[in-house]
């Protein structure tokens, strides 16, 4: 009877693994790999995951001579790891802190090079049926910010008739996150804290995909990351300015107000298939990509 | 005795010497680990325990803010309540189930059944515990704002249930074999007695296995104090007192999970993490205390 039951699961878990095996694209990617003389590995934000897989996915057709491994966890975790020297390249959705640079240095006798390679809008999320369209910063700071004032939904003036307790639940990201960061510093400056007791998910896709299951959310998330079940709102500085949607144009021409810049920094002046990379990451060609993810291409391209 | 012992060791060829030096140890390497490890965390977390950290703070406040940039507070008091919570809730669920099953499988199944069901909850134990979390996040999720009409389904409840169908297998496995361990004389006698057949379970099996049942449900509720992926993925992972199962909640396990990675080595955030861990040692080192009283108790009678 076990033995029969063994043999059965084995059978089962044989075909799932011949079935997969047949979808060419992995196989490929293996192999080419395997070809590679030099491995870069980049690894760091979670919001430049996406983007920076897909850069890599790209940059096979371009060059057989490298290959590039991606991974995130958070712009933290990528910098971690450029202190310990452990990647080539680490992707950060803020800014180094100077203590992180100094870090670097002493522990890798390098100084971490900074690189603009995209621009990404923050957008505000809600579920695509609550009746909101836009909002101020300064309301954001209430419902985010420590002693904040506005928990309902009636407080933003509308009626949210898919959350019956009218309650704002608030989906934040955790703390090693560079949106974390940025957004916090965006809409409470250095003086302020978060409210505790918002839900801290982890990862930048997590956050849309709640929102959009739940009528009472209001998240902080990529603009990459939007969905048709999830809604971005237009935002303003304050209630006498105009509103400006998370569009391309509207980040490019920097009227939206909570753009950031996408940093990669490598250790030291890049040398030989590192600079190659970068290089291209900054090309036409990679800027493209940019702008296939929902991001915002550096100008000057 | 002693003098045999040293005789027939004086006689054994040399490569029982080296196994019996081996298997020795095995032994004493278990007590070494454990040491070592204890003296890891509190060497990490030390510096900051004794010369630093408001210690009723860190006890009794729900301020969790580690990375705030100009008032950093350390209350773990949120985390500890989370913990205890889903953890008390799990059992409450697990336990019936575990201890219903492990009563089926060891007194009513026939053997044949009893093969398939120990294959089935030996698989279920195998399931990675990612993969828990993400049904939490996804299925689970969903299921409970609609059954229970909840605003948000990532809650205390979530985890719970999570948690429980990982500790069950354990439950059942212990369980079971404590229940077999009971002489069948015990049973030939009661019936003889006659006693219906849930006579015997209630008043000669439960009684006579008891230690083995308690230890079954004391190592169900260690798995899920250590739990950290699928909390981290399913309570919402937020800093809240709960006000029912249909709270958010956030562990002391996922805090340490989602904030180690991005902490600088030294800092006070570091060794703040890490005296969440002595704490998590403490606390099943308590359960494991109050296991062993209990079990000498019952000895003693």
């Amino acid at each position: 009877m076990k033995k029969a039951a063994i043999l059965c699961f084995l059978a089962i878990l044989a075909c799932s693994f011949i079935m997969t095996s047949c979808s060419p694209k992995d196989g490929e990617s293996v192999a080419n790999k395997a070809e590679a003389h030099v491995t870069i590995k980049n690894k760091g934000s979670d919001t430049m995951v996406n983007l920076a897989q897909a850069w890599a996915e790209k940059y096979t057709e371009v060059t057989s001579t490298a290959s590039v491994e991606v991974s995130g966890g958070g712009s933290g975790t990528g910098v971690a790891a450029l202190i310990n020297g452990t990647v080539d390249i680490a992707n950060c959705s803020r800014q180094i802190k100077p203590k992180e640079l100094e870090q670097a240095t002493q522990n890798t006798g390098k100084v971490p090079q900074e690189f603009i390679v995209g621009y990404d809008a923050l957008a505000v999320y809600v579920h695509h049926e609550t009746p909101i369209d836009k909002i101020t910063i300064p309301q954001l700071a209430e419902i985010y910010g420590e002693n904040g004032t506005i928990t309902q939904w009636n407080q933003l003036g509308i009626r949210n008739s898919a959350c019956p307790s009218d309650r704002i639940i608030r989906i934040s990201r955790q703390s090693n996150s560079g949106t974390y960061f940025y957004f916090r510093e965006a809409l409470l400056g250095e003086n302020r804290d978060f409210r505790i007791g918002s839900l801290d998910l982890h990862g930048s896709k997590d956050v849309v995909e709640v929102i959009g299951r739940v009528p009472c959310a209001i998240g902080y998330s990529g603009m990459g990351y939007a969905t048709s079940h999830v809604k971005m709102l237009a935002i303003a500085t304050d209630e006498n300015a105009s509103y400006y949607a998370p569009t391309l144009e509207n980040v490019l021409a920097k009227s939206y107000p909570i753009a950031r810049p996408l940093y990669m920094y490598s250790l030291g002046e890049p040398t030989g298939e590192i600079k190659a990379y970068l290089d291209w990451i900054l090309s036409a060609e990679g800027q493209r990509i940019v702008e296939q993810l929902g991001f915002v291409p550096v100008e000057n391209n | 005795m002693n003098i045999l012992r040293k005789k027939s060791a004086a006689n054994l060829p040399f490569s029982e010497t080296v196994i019996e030096l081996f298997i020795r140890l095995c032994g004493i390497s278990s007590i070494v680990f454990v040491f070592g490890i204890f003296f890891f965390v509190f060497r990490e977390g030390a510096g900051f325990l004794f010369n630093g950290l408001d210690l009723t703070e860190f006890l009794t406040s729900v301020e969790w803010q580690p990375t705030s940039l100009n008032n950093k507070r350390y209350g773990a008091f949120a985390l500890i309540v989370g913990t205890l919570s889903v953890t008390a809730l799990a059992m409450c669920i697990a336990v019936p189930f575990g201890l219903g099953a492990a009563i089926f499988v060891s007194e009513f199944c026939s053997p044949k059944l009893r093969e398939t069901f120990k294959i089935v909850i030996e698989l279920l134990a195998a399931i990675p515990s990612v993969v828990w979390g993400f049904i939490g996040l996804t299925l689970m999720n969903q299921l409970i704002i609609q059954v229970f009409n909840a605003p948000i389904g990532l809650t205390m409840l979530n985890g719970s249930i999570m948690l429980a169908l990982m500790s069950v297998p354990i439950i059942v496995s212990i369980a079971e074999d404590a229940l077999k361990a009971v002489p069948d004389s015990y049973r030939e006698a009661a019936e003889a007695l006659g006693a219906t057949r849930w006579q015997v379970i209630y008043r000669v099996l439960l009684p006579a296995a008891k230690n083995g049942l308690l230890a079954a449900v004391l190592l169900g509720a260690a798995r899920s104090i250590g739990e950290t992926m699928a909390v981290l993925m399913a309570t919402g992972h937020s800093v809240n007192i709960p006000s029912g199962p249909l709270s958010w909640i956030r562990t002391l396990t996922a805090t340490i999970a989602a904030e180690l990675g991005e902490v600088a080595r030294g800092d006070e955030h570091y060794q703040v993490l890490f005296i969440i861990g002595i704490l998590l040692f403490t606390i099943t080192f308590i359960v494991n205390l109050i296991a062993d009283l209990v079990i000498k108790g019952i000895r003693n009678q």
